[in-house]
C-alpha cells in the first residue's frame, strides 16, 4: 500500500513498485484525464505536475514517488475549468481530437507559472509534447493568451492541491 | 506472396461489411422524414423531456435543439460542422445547440435513417449535406406549422428567427420549445417540396463558430474509449506475430499466471496472444514476460531493401496495371530536344493516432457490445457480429469520439475483432483491450510505400511536349479490397493523375501523356493514410514540374500556369497562393520559396512553402500558405485547423516519417525512432479559403497533398538540389 497526493487529496494505492505514475494514476486512482501515448516520456500525453513542475508520469516508478510529493493532474488544475490555461485553449478553438490537450495543458501551466509572459523561443523550448492533429500554431497563440490573461497568478491560485498538500 | 491469415480474415470482413451495408440501404437511405417516426422519443434530461421532431433534431421544452450526429468525430470538427448545416435550416439559436451520437444498431433498427456513418475520404460533410440540411429544414417545417396550427394562421404567415416563431398579423409569438410536442405529431413534409438556403444567406454555417466539443477536452473530463471503466472489467494487453503474415506457435501461460492480478494467457486468433488481468499495466507486464514460440513464416526473409528491389523493377517492366494516356509520350520524349529524368522514392508510414488502438468488448451468450473509438461504427458492429457469431441485431456498438483516426480506425477492423474474440472467452465480464504504443507502430496498416521514374520532353521554346510518369508501388486494393481490381487494373495508385473532372484530376494538360502503375505488392499490411495516394503522387507530380521548369530556366509559377489553360480551378487556387505568399517578390536572405498544386477528395489545394537552411544545413520550414477550394466552406475556422493539421501531418512524414523493414518486420516502435514534428518546427502557416459554391469537397484529406511537394520545392531551390526521397532526416537535411 502506498499513499500519494493527489490533487491535494491522500490517494492510497495497491501496485507494484515499478507501476508507472500514470497508470497509477489511471487505474489505481481513476482520474483517466492524464492519456497514455507512448509510455517512453517521448510524446507528454502523460504529464502532469510534479512537485509544481511538469513530469511524464509515464516514466515515473510508483516507488520513487514520497507520500509528500505534491501531484497535480489535468482534473486538479482547477476546479472550475478557469485556469487561464483553459480559458485561453478555449477562446482560441485550441483542440481538435483533444486526447494530447491534458498534457498539453498542463506543460502550458507549469510553463507561465515559472515565465509568466514567455517568448516564442521560451514557447519552443517548453511545449514539447507531440500533437498528432496538429494544434501547435493555435497552442502558441494561446500560451500567449494566457499570458495575458494572467497565467502565473491565476496558475498559484488555481493549485489548491499545493496548499492541501502542504496541510496534510 | 502468399496470403496472411490477416489479410484473408480481413477480406472476409470486407464482403461482411459489403453485406451489411446493402441489404441495410433497401430501407430508404438517408432522407430521415421518408421513414415512419417511432413514438417520439421522449427522454429525461436537462431542459426537459425532448420530442424527435425528426431522425435529426430533438427539442427540449427550454428551446434546447439536440442534433443527432452520425459520422465519427476524431478532430476533424465534423460534429460542429454537421450540427452548423442543420441548425442553419432548422433556424434555431446556434447558442442552444447541443449535439448527441447515434449508434449503428440504432441506425439499421431504423432502416439506416441516418444514411452512412463510415467517415473517412473526406466525406463526413460532403457526403451528407444535402440530406442533413433538408432534416434541418423537415423540422422547421413541421416546427411552424405546429405553431401554425395553433393560432389557426397559414403557415407561410409566419416567420422564424431563432427558434422564435412570429405571427406579425396578430403579434403572436411562440418557440421551438412550446410547440416541439405537437411539432413531432406534423406529418413531414414532401422532400421535393423543401427548397435549401442559398449559401450567400447562411447565417450559422459559412461562418467561423467555435467548435462544439471543447469544453471537456480541457479538464480531462472527456471520456475516450480508452478510458472507459465498467463494473467488474477487465483489461488486456495484446501482440501480434512481430513478422507479418507469421503465426502464433505456442505461448506458456503457467510462466505468467502467478503474476500479479493476471487472470489468463489467452489465444486471440492464429497470429495473436494476449494476457488479461485487472489491470493494463500488470497485463502489459505479464505479457512482456510471457514466453511465446512464433513461425515467423516467409515474410522473415524481406527488407526494406528487398521491397525496393522489387518496386525499382517495376519501374522498368513490360506488364502494367493501368495507364492513362493521350498522344505519344514516348515518341514525343524522344524527339525532344530537352529530356529530363528523375526516380522519386516514398516510404512505409504509420498513422501514429495519439489514442492508441483499444476497444472494451462484452460479450454474453445472446449480446455482444463494444465500446470503441471508431470512423466506421457499422464496419466495427459487423466485425463485432462475425467475431462473436451473434446477429447483428444483437450486436452494439458504442463510439467514442476518437484520440485521432487519419484512416487507421475506418476499415480494417482489427481492435474490434481483437477484442471480441477476447472477450468472447470471459463471457459476461467487459476486457478492455489497449495496444501499447509499440504494437501500434509494429501492427499498422501502413500507407504504400512506392517509388517514380518521371520522364520529360520539352521543345525548343522550352513547353512541355511529353510527359510519362511510371509508378511502381504496393497496392491498397490488393491488401484490402481485391474486388477493386479488374482484370488487374487498380489506378487507385494513381490517385491525382485523373483525366476526370470532380475528384482527383490532374491540372495539367500535356499533349503527349502516359501515366502508368505496376503493382508491386508486399507481405507488409497497407491501407489509407490521411490524402492516400494523392501524397505520394503529389510529390512525384508536382517535384518533377519544378525540374521540367528549372531545366528549361522557367519560372515554376509560370512553367505551371502555361499547362493549366483548361483547369480554370487548380489554376485559380494556384494564382490564389502564389498571391498570398508574394510569389515573385524579394526574400529575406537565405530564404526560399517552393510551389505545389494538386487535387484530392474533390477540392483544390495549392502551397507555398518558404524554408530556411541552418549553418549545418538542416532545413527549417519558415512559412506556409496553403490555398484550397473546398466548394462550400461550411467553417473556416475549422477548415483552416485542418490545413494547420495538414501541413504538420505532412511535415512529419516528410522530414522524420518511416517504417523500415527488417526480417519481415517493423523497425521503428515508438516515437524515439519514429519522430513527429514538435511545435517549435512548426511554420506560420496562412490559410487561404476561395470556396466557389458551386461544389462540395473535402478538406482534411484534401489539403496535405501540396505540403511535402512545396516544401521539396523550396528545398530545391535553396540547395540547388533535388530531393527526391523521403524522408529528409535520411538526406541530412532535418
Amino acid at each position: 500500500m502506498a499513499t500519494l497526493n493527489i490533487n491535494g487529496k491522500a490517494v492510497q494505492v495497491t501496485a507494484e513498485p515499478d507501476t508507472p505514475l500514470l497508470w497509477v494514476i489511471r487505474e489505481h486512482a481513476g482520474l483517466t484525464g492524464t492519456k497514455y501515448g507512448c509510455g517512453v516520456a517521448q510524446c507528454g500525453a502523460c504529464s502532469v505536475h510534479f512537485n509544481g513542475a511538469v513530469a511524464r508520469s509515464c516514466s515515473i516508478p510508483l516507488s520513487s514517488v514520497k507520500p509528500t510529493d505534491r501531484i497535480v493532474t489535468i482534473e486538479g488544475l482547477s476546479a472550475t475549468s478557469t485556469h487561464p490555461v483553459q480559458k485561453a485553449w478555449a477562446e482560441v478553438d485550441v483542440p481538435q481530437c483533444g486526447y494530447c490537450q491534458s498534457g498539453q495543458i498542463m506543460a502550458a501551466a507549469a510553463l507561465l507559472q515559472r515565465t509568466p509572459d514567455p517568448s516564442d523561443r521560451d514557447i519552443d523550448e517548453a511545449m514539447t509534447n507531440i500533437c498528432r492533429c496538429g494544434t501547435y500554431q493555435r497552442i502558441r497563440e494561446a500560451v500567449h493568451a494566457a499570458a495575458k490573461l494572467g497565467g502565473k497568478r491565476a496558475a498559484a491560485a488555481a493549485t489548491p492541491a499545493a496548499a492541501g498538500a502542504r496541510d496534510a | 506472396m502468399k496470403k496472411t491469415s490477416r489479410s484473408s480474415a480481413l477480406r472476409n470482413a470486407s464482403r461482411r461489411r459489403f453485406l451489411v451495408g446493402t441489404a441495410a440501404a433497401g430501407g430508404g437511405l438517408a432522407l430521415g422524414f421518408h421513414v415512419p417516426l417511432p413514438a417520439a422519443a421522449a427522454e429525461r434530461r436537462p431542459g426537459g423531456v425532448e420530442r424527435e421532431i425528426n431522425a435529426w433534431v430533438l427539442v427540449r421544452p427550454d428551446d434546447t435543439c439536440v442534433i443527432r450526429i452520425a459520422r465519427s468525430e476524431m478532430g476533424q470538427g465534423t460534429r460542429t460542422g454537421l450540427a452548423q448545416l442543420v441548425a442553419e435550416e432548422l433556424g434555431c439559436d446556434w447558442s442552444k445547440v447541443t449535439t448527441d451520437s447515434i449508434t449503428p444498431g440504432e441506425n439499421l433498427a431504423r432502416q439506416r435513417v441516418w444514411g452512412e456513418m463510415g467517415t473517412g475520404g473526406s466525406r463526413g460533410i460532403r457526403t451528407s449535406q444535402d440530406y442533413v440540411r433538408r432534416g434541418g429544414a423537415a423540422a422547421r417545417i413541421m416546427l411552424v406549422q405546429a405553431a401554425a396550427d395553433e393560432w389557426k394562421v397559414p403557415a407561410s404567415e409566419l416567420t422564424v428567427d431563432k427558434g422564435v416563431i412570429t405571427h406579425a398579423a396578430s403579434g403572436r409569438r411562440t418557440s421551438y420549445g412550446k410547440v416541439a410536442a405537437a411539432a413531432a405529431k406534423v406529418p413531414p413534409p414532401d422532400p421535393k417540396s423543401i427548397v435549401l438556403k442559398d449559401p450567400k444567406d447562411w447565417t450559422i454555417a459559412g461562418k467561423p463558430v467555435k467548435r462544439l466539443d471543447t469544453a471537456d477536452k480541457l479538464n480531462g473530463s472527456k471520456i475516450y474509449a480508452i478510458d472507459v471503466k465498467l463494473p467488474g472489467m477487465l483489461c488486456a494487453a495484446i501482440k501480434a506475430s512481430p513478422v507479418f503474415g507469421g503465426t502464433l506457435e505456442s505461448f506458456d501461460e503457467a510462466k505468467i499466471a502467478r503474476m500479479p492480478g493476471v487472470k489468463r494467457a489467452v489465444k486471440v486468433n492464429d497470429f495473436t496472444v494476449a494476457v488479461v488481468a485487472d489491470t493494463w499495466w500488470r497485463a502489459k507486464t505479464a505479457l512482456a514476460a510471457l514466453p511465446i514460440v512464433w513461425n515467423d513464416g516467409e515474410g522473415a526473409t524481406q527488407s526494406s531493401a528487398t521491397i525496393a528491389e522489387r518496386l525499382a523493377e517495376g519501374l522498368t517492366a513490360e506488364k502494367t496495371n493501368g495507364t492513362r494516356q493521350n498522344g505519344d509520350a514516348r515518341a514525343a520524349i524522344a524527339a525532344a530536344p530537352t529530356k529530363v529524368e528523375a526516380v522519386y522514392a516514398t516510404p512505409f508510414l504509420a498513422h501514429a493516432t495519439m489514442e492508441p488502438m483499444n476497444c472494451t468488448a462484452r460479450v454474453t451468450a445472446d449480446r455482444a457490445e463494444c465500446w470503441v473509438p471508431t470512423q466506421n461504427s457499422e464496419g466495427s458492429l459487423a466485425a463485432l457480429s462475425e467475431s462473436t457469431g451473434l446477429p447483428l441485431a444483437q450486436c452494439e456498438v458504442y463510439r467514442h469520439d476518437l484520440g485521432g483516426g487519419f484512416g487507421r480506425r475506418g476499415g480494417p477492423q482489427d481492435y474490434v475483432r481483437q477484442a471480441a474474440a477476447i472477450a468472447k472467452q470471459f463471457p459476461g465480464v467487459p476486457v478492455k483491450l489497449i495496444w501499447s504504443r509499440e504494437e501500434d507502430m509494429t501492427h499498422d496498416f501502413y500507407r504504400p510505400v512506392s517509388q517514380a521514374k518521371m520522364t520529360a520532353g520539352l521543345d525548343a521554346s522550352g513547353n512541355l511536349v511529353g510527359l510519362h510518369v511510371r509508378v511502381s508501388g504496393q497496392s491498397i486494393n490488393a491488401y484490402f479490397s481485391p474486388a477493386n481490381i479488374r482484370d488487374g487494373i487498380d489506378l487507385r495508385q494513381l490517385q491525382g493523375y485523373s483525366a476526370e473532372p470532380g475528384d482527383a484530376e490532374l491540372g495539367y494538360t500535356v499533349p503527349n501523356l502516359l501515366i502508368e502503375y505496376v503493382m508491386r505488392n508486399t507481405h507488409v499490411p497497407v491501407n489509407t493514410w490521411r490524402g492516400v495516394n494523392t501524397n505520394q503522387n503529389a510529390v512525384y507530380m508536382e517535384c518533377f514540374i519544378d525540374e521540367a521548369a528549372r531545366a528549361v530556366n522557367k519560372d515554376p509559377l509560370e512553367f505551371r500556369r502555361a499547362l493549366m489553360s483548361r483547369h480554370p480551378k487548380h489554376l485559380a487556387v494556384l494564382n490564389a497562393a502564389a498571391e498570398k505568399a508574394g510569389w515573385g517578390t524579394p526574400l529575406p536572405a537565405g530564404v526560399h520559396r517552393g510551389i505545389a498544386q494538386f487535387m484530392g477528395y474533390g477540392s483544390y489545394s495549392a502551397a507555398v512553402a518558404e524554408v530556411s537552411l541552418t549553418p549545418q544545413g538542416k532545413v527549417k520550414v519558415q512559412r506556409m500558405v496553403l490555398a484550397l477550394n473546398c466548394g462550400h466552406a461550411v467553417n473556416p475556422g475549422q477548415i483552416a485547423a485542418q490545413v494547420e493539421g495538414s501541413i504538420a501531418f505532412g511535415l512529419s512524414a516528410t522530414f522524420y516519417g518511416e517504417c523500415s523493414v527488417k526480417d519481415g518486420r517493423i523497425v521503428e516502435q515508438n516515437f524515439d525512432t519514429y519522430p513527429i514534428l514538435r511545435l517549435a518546427e512548426m511554420p506560420k502557416v496562412e490559410t487561404v479559403i476561395v470556396p466557389t459554391y458551386d461544389f462540395w469537397g473535402g478538406v482534411g484529406e484534401a489539403t496535405i497533398c501540396v505540403v511535402a511537394p512545396s516544401v521539396l520545392n523550396a528545398i530545391h531551390a535553396a540547395t540547388g538540389k533535388p530531393a527526391r526521397t523521403l524522408p529528409l532526416r535520411h538526406l541530412g537535411l532535418a
